[in-house]
């Protein structure tokens, strides 16, 4: 159980929120904004996440929108991952999202909770990198809107009282072909040793990673070796492996030579779903 | 420090149709208030880390781990536990298909199949898999408990009255 | 009369599927305490300073514990084990220091609050490492423990007992065998993972008496080591065990409940309440034990197995406790179900810097048939042999003799070719072995032949008490624990047979109580149905004979003219003639007034018959009543290119005896391959070099999940036990025996390359394929 002592708030408004947090900021309670709150349970038993004092965003209605208009899909922080699957109107999302967890966990993880929250798989957020979504930060300097890319490297890089409130992507993009896959030590059940969300656009092949490393990835040298035309795939894959960032996780799922062949086969796998039967081995 | 006292608040949690009065801290979980101070001790603590399943009650219609949910948290919210349940069809089934052994999982699983069925009474294999993968069972193979889930499907409730 | 056989529900099914089922845990007061520990962050350390200081200073905290010279040292057999850590840590986990406190959160603050300096100190990470003649030890004083008959520790080593199996004359076992396989086998502790975590309250009065609520498979035992430990009159110790959510024998040691006594104790008899968190209950408890094994066996060209050496290093952990009398049953039942003329089995119990084990579903059997019966695929590889033809040739039969030399014969050993017989149909065993399903999966199939027996004290009973009520149904009390065997609906339905009553009529008292409930020894080594079935079947006889008395004085007839069934005692003659059970069970009321007879109170024991230590030398003796035999197989469908697989299917078909309620049966067969098969497929504990393990909550350590099962077909053969309760063998431990053996069998096959360590990972399979060597340490 917990058993140090936090203050709870729900503020309904954006500014409520981050004023909230100042206030508390001030006041040395440690505040720390809660969306799903799983982690903040689950890691604050072991003393490994310790607040004063917790803002739940689930009274915000910005942070809980979950809209397509002509142009874009917006979708809140504190929407379960069961309501994205469930309103699937983002495919590859809704097949990432379903393999985090298992099905009651994600009644209750949301969006923002598995992107911003400690434990680095972040699965969350492989899509998002690849349709270089925007995403919506409110903070003590106000609300902005930024791509992806500008703030995302190995995790979601807030200031100090600033959370994700909404990320926002294309809607050409919500039904580009596209492939997710999860792979364990064993069976259907677990960490990933690898994931890969790949999708597949006119320029070639997309694709971003968790499971392989401490965080999740999108790399530009490894699309530019995967896309290739020219060569065939496992060269290319191999090309790929030289430009992996480390560390290669290497824990109770799999050492990390291990994690390199599935993220071959993995690799293998995705290519021939997109790119049709000339890779089928 | 904070460790010379338990800022506790007293709240109403809507639990099996009641209006019950609660004190409790933030901190606490709604598994530990719901069995600690509501006496309601079918959801189990299994692992109080959302692995396993045992705690899993109705919140709103939809199953919750109770030990991944703060019990402020559950404050306006409907919330079943097994207790609420009294004779239903999954219950039954339970019993006649021998889907327990010990049966410390079994109030998680009931619930847990008890808002599938509410939401999907004709579930597909895959369904079904998907929201049970939620739940451990230690004693059983779990052929026994897609036995009696699949008893009380649409499609098989039809198909014996015919 | 025909509820034997029949698929009665249990008895507690309605309160298990209402929420009403109490466990230990579920049980509240106001006057409780709460205990929290703190437990050894290093495999093996000196504890150098505990300072408690800030600890003491949370209020609501009533008193803080830690290890203590003064403490006795504990454990079943060696008494090498003191119940919380003094001088030196020795496993990952081993409890440090308890707090207790007014509320779970201010015990749990108090125990965050307490600092340990510990010195680290080398780790034994392996049995075989702790063999090694420059190990470091584990118990420096081995010597100095007190220990009882029958256990052989060598002091100055980490052997903590050696089992010898000396049967035969190897010389000429070797001489006879044209074909010699010798192969190394290994895998690591792990958890049984039971879902309700151990929890225990106790709590002392005045007067001396003590109290102590555990979720234990052996409230009886948990009395006898408080007693004997502590020095308290056994008679002053009571112990409750209402349901328990699942054992599979983990809750068979007596740890948690010593240490809710000792927090009772530090705070004058309060009433005490220890729940074990999740981490705790992997760690701090005893767990399943692990195995370095070597095998080597000989058979003639036809396949005639005629020698076998074994040696069996079971990794016994810190402390001994179960671990050594796991080792010896292990050497008890050291081959597959065969007849071998010539066997030498050293099974050593070694100390290791890992968790202590206890009892393991199946105590050494799935352990020891993994390596035996890997052994045996192999040999009938080496053959050109079909594994089961090889099988089925060295069945062992009646007439021929286990490894501890029992004379077996048709009732104390089931029908093992039968069952090979049967598996063969139901797993299509003459189709091709092989089966592409396309170029990168293959369907293959993997068989195991299993038996057991038991090996508990040779002076294990059980009792019963049977009370009526006066409307003439019967309460049925026995000390056997319901941890979801099922076994107390079988006793009743036992019990309903014997007395033709309805098994409505019975009602059957869940919860045990020490001091009111006759002793089951313990509710493990699938001995409930045989050993508490035979006390229910003498307190029937024992009720019959009583009502029989009574009603002869009635119905002025002769008691051995009467029978008693459908809720009468009747003339058998003359069925008219008789009167109600319900009119007599309480005494007779005659119309005057006179009342003769009183409460029919019936009891009824049994004792394991003819039971005897082992010999020292060869291991000549009678552990157990009785043989169950099996033959098990598995189904995979195996990825060529990535050594993924899923199985399939999984078949049992094992010789029950009788079946007594086939549902609950097939239930728990079933329930026991799951396990197998998780814990063949999946588990283990991972230990870093530090002895630290790595994976210590259930979302890294991870039971099988629905869906991941595969389609499970049990069968029964029938050959009765003639001395069991309409013949009936036990059957709770069964299905896990061959499951490990099965599944690696089929892997090795299909992947090409033999696997003889567990877990049977992918990446274990890819590591094989690349050729790397078998790692031992």
């Amino acid at each position: 159980m917990i058993s140090f002592d936090f203050e709870y708030y729900k503020p309904s408004t954006l500014n409520e929120a981050v004023q909230l947090f100042y206030t508390l900021q001030i006041q040395k309670k440690r505040p720390i904004y809660f969306s799903g709150g799983t982690e903040i349970i689950t890691l604050g038993r072991l003393n490994l996440v310790t607040p004063g004092a917790v803002i739940d965003i689930h009274d915000i209605p910005e942070c809980k929108v979950l809209q397509v208009d002509e142009h874009h899909l917006v979708m809140g922080a504190a929407l379960t991952l069961t309501e994205i699957e469930k309103a699937n109107v983002f495919p590859l999302l809704s097949k990432t999202a379903s393999e985090v967890a298992d099905h009651t966990a994600r009644n209750k993880i949301t969006l923002g909770g598995n992107i911003c929250g400690k434990i680095f798989y972040r699965e969350a957020v492989l899509p998002f990198l690849l349709t270089n979504s925007q995403v919506v930060i409110a903070g003590p300097s106000g609300i902005k809107r930024v791509p992806i890319q500008d703030v995302f490297y190995k995790q979601l890089r807030l200031q100090t009282g600033e959370f994700l409130v909404q990320i926002v992507t294309n809607r050409n993009d919500l039904s580009v072909p596209s492939v997710s896959i999860k792979k364990r030590r064993q069976w259907d059940t677990g960490y990933p040793l690898v994931t890969i969300a790949a999708m597949k656009t006119k320029e070639g092949i997309r694709t971003a990673f968790s499971g392989l490393c401490p965080f999740p990835f999108r790399s530009k040298q490894i699309e530019d070796d995967l896309n290739q035309p020219q060569l065939p795939l496992e060269a290319r894959i191999e090309h790929a492996i030289h430009h992996l960032p480390t560390p290669i996780l290497n824990d109770t799922e799999g050492t990390s030579e291990y994690r390199i062949f599935v993220f071959k086969n993995t690799l293998q796998e995705i290519f021939t779903a997109l790119e049709g039967e000339e890779h089928a081995q | 420090m904070h460790n010379d006292h338990m800022f506790q608040i007293s709240a109403t949690l809507d639990v099996n149709g009641e209006k019950r009065m609660a004190t409790f801290r933030p901190a606490d979980t709604l598994l530990y208030v719901l069995r600690n101070q509501l006496g309601l001790t079918g959801a189990k603590p299994g692992c109080l880390n959302g692995d396993c399943g045992a705690c899993t009650i109705n919140v709103d219609d939809m199953p919750m781990k109770s030990c991944l949910m703060l019990a402020i948290e559950a404050v306006g919210k409907k919330m079943t536990t097994i207790e609420g349940l009294d004779g239903t069809p999954i219950q039954k089934a339970f019993i006649e298909k021998f889907a327990f052994q010990c049966g410390y999982c079994t109030p998680g699983f009931i619930m847990n199949c008890h808002a599938l069925l509410k939401q999907h009474p004709d579930a597909t294999d895959e369904m079904i898999k998907e929201w049970l993968e939620s739940n451990i069972c230690r004693c059983t193979g779990y052929q026994e408990i897609a036995e009696a889930v699949k008893s009380v499907l649409t499609r098989y409730l039809s198909k014996n009255n015919q | 009369m025909n509820i034997i056989g029949k698929s009665i529900y249990r008895k507690e099914a309605l309160d298990k599927v209402s929420g009403k089922a109490k466990y230990t845990a579920d049980e509240q007061s106001t006057d409780m305490l709460h205990v929290k520990m703190v437990i050894s962050p290093y495999g093996h350390a000196k504890i150098e300073k505990i300072d408690t200081s800030e600890a003491q200073k949370v209020p609501g905290v009533r008193a803080i514990l830690t290890g203590s010279p003064e403490l006795p040292l504990i454990g079943e057999e060696i008494q090498d084990r003191p119940p919380i850590a003094v001088g030196k840590v020795r496993y990952y986990g081993e409890p440090v220091a308890l707090v207790v406190a007014d509320h779970p959160v201010l015990a749990k603050r108090a125990a965050d609050l307490i600092k340990v300096a510990y010195k680290p100190l080398p780790v034994v990470n392996s049995p075989s490492e702790a063999l090694k003649s420059d190990a470091p030890l584990v118990h420096e004083k081995l010597d100095t423990y007190q220990r009882t008959q029958g256990v052989y520790p060598e002091p100055n080593t980490n052997i903590a007992n050696r089992t010898k199996i000396r049967k035969g004359n190897m010389e000429k076992g070797w001489l006879e065998s044209d074909l010699i396989v010798e192969e190394n086998f290994s895998f690591s502790p792990s958890d049984h993972a039971a879902m309700e975590t151990r929890c225990a309250i106790a709590e002392i009065h005045r007067d001396g008496y003590v109290h102590i609520t555990s979720s234990s498979q052996a409230p009886f035992m948990i009395k006898k080591w408080i007693s004997r430990y502590f020095n308290i009159d056994l008679g002053k110790i009571v112990v409750n065990t209402p349901l328990v959510g699942g054992a599979y024998g983990g809750k068979a040691s007596v740890q948690w409940e010593i240490l809710a006594f000792l927090a009772s104790k530090a705070t004058g008899g309060r009433r005490v309440k220890l729940i074990y968190s999740r981490e705790e209950d992997i760690l701090t408890a005893p767990c399943h034990i692990g195995l370095d094994a070597r095998v080597k066996l000989g058979c003639t060209r036809d396949g005639l197995l005629k020698a076998a050496e074994i040696v069996y290093l079971f990794d016994g952990g810190a402390y001994s406790d179960k671990s050594t009398d796991i080792s010896r049953a292990g050497a008890v039942d050291c081959t597959g179900p065969y007849h071998i003329e010539n066997v030498w089995c050293d099974s050593l119990c070694m100390y290791t810097n890992h968790p202590y084990a206890t009892a393991f579903r199946g105590f050494s059997h799935s352990e020891v048939l993994f390596a035996f019966e890997r052994t045996m695929d192999i040999l009938a590889e080496k053959l050109g042999m079909d594994p089961l033809e090889l099988r089925l040739k060295n069945a062992i039969l009646p007439g021929h003799t286990t490894p501890t030399q029992v004379l077996l014969n048709n009732s104390n050993l089931g029908n093992l070719p039968k069952c090979i017989h049967r598996l063969k149909e139901l797993i299509n065993w003459d189709e091709k072995p092989i089966m592409e399903i396309d170029e990168r999966k293959v369907r293959v199939k993997g068989v195991s032949c299993i038996w057991k027996t038991s090996t508990i004290d040779p002076d294990a009973s059980s009792g019963v008490i049977l009370t009526f009520n006066r409307d003439g149904s019967i309460n049925l009390i026995s000390g056997v624990v319901e941890i979801g065997t099922g076994t107390k609906t079988i006793l009743a339905q036992i019990l309903a047979e014997r007395m033709k009553m309805s098994i409505d009529q019975i009602h059957v008292q869940m919860k045990v109580n020490t001091q009111t409930t006759p002793e089951h020894w313990k509710t493990v080594a699938s001995r409930g149905t045989f050993m508490a079935g035979r006390a229910v079947l003498a307190a029937a006889d024992d009720a019959i004979r009583q009502l029989k008395e009574i009603a002869s004085c009635i119905l002025r007839c002769s008691a051995e003219d009467l029978e008693v069934g459908f809720g009468r005692i009747f003339l058998r003659d003359d069925p008219k003639v008789g009167i109600d059970i319900k009119d007599v069970a309480y005494g007779y009321q005659y119309p005057n007034g006179n009342a003769i007879g009183g409460q029919v109170i019936a009891r009824g024991n049994y004792i394991l018959r003819h039971m005897t230590h082992l010999d020292p030398d060869t291991g000549a003796g009678q552990p157990g009543p009785e043989w169950t035999v099996g033959a098990q197989g598995v189904e995979i469908e195996f990825d060529k290119k990535d050594f993924t697989y899923r199985v399939i299917k999984a078949i049992s078909v094992i010789d029950i005896g009788k079946v007594l309620n086939e549902k609950a049966a097939k239930g728990q067969v079933m329930g026991a391959m799951s396990m197998g098969l998780s814990f063949a497929g999946r588990e283990t504990f991972i230990f870093d070099r530090y002895g630290r393990i790595q994976n210590s909550q259930l979302r890294t350590y991870r039971p099988i999940h629905y869906g991941e099962n595969p389609e499970y077909i049990v069968d029964f053969v029938e050959t009765p036990q003639l001395d069991a309760p309409y013949g009936a063998r036990g059957i709770g431990e069964h299905g896990i025996l061959g499951m490990p053996a099965a599944l690696a069998n089929s892997l090795s096959v299909a992947a090409g390359v033999s696997l003889n360590q567990l877990p049977l990972v992918p990446e274990f399979i890819w590591r094989r394929k690349k050729g790397a060597q078998n790692d031992f340490v």
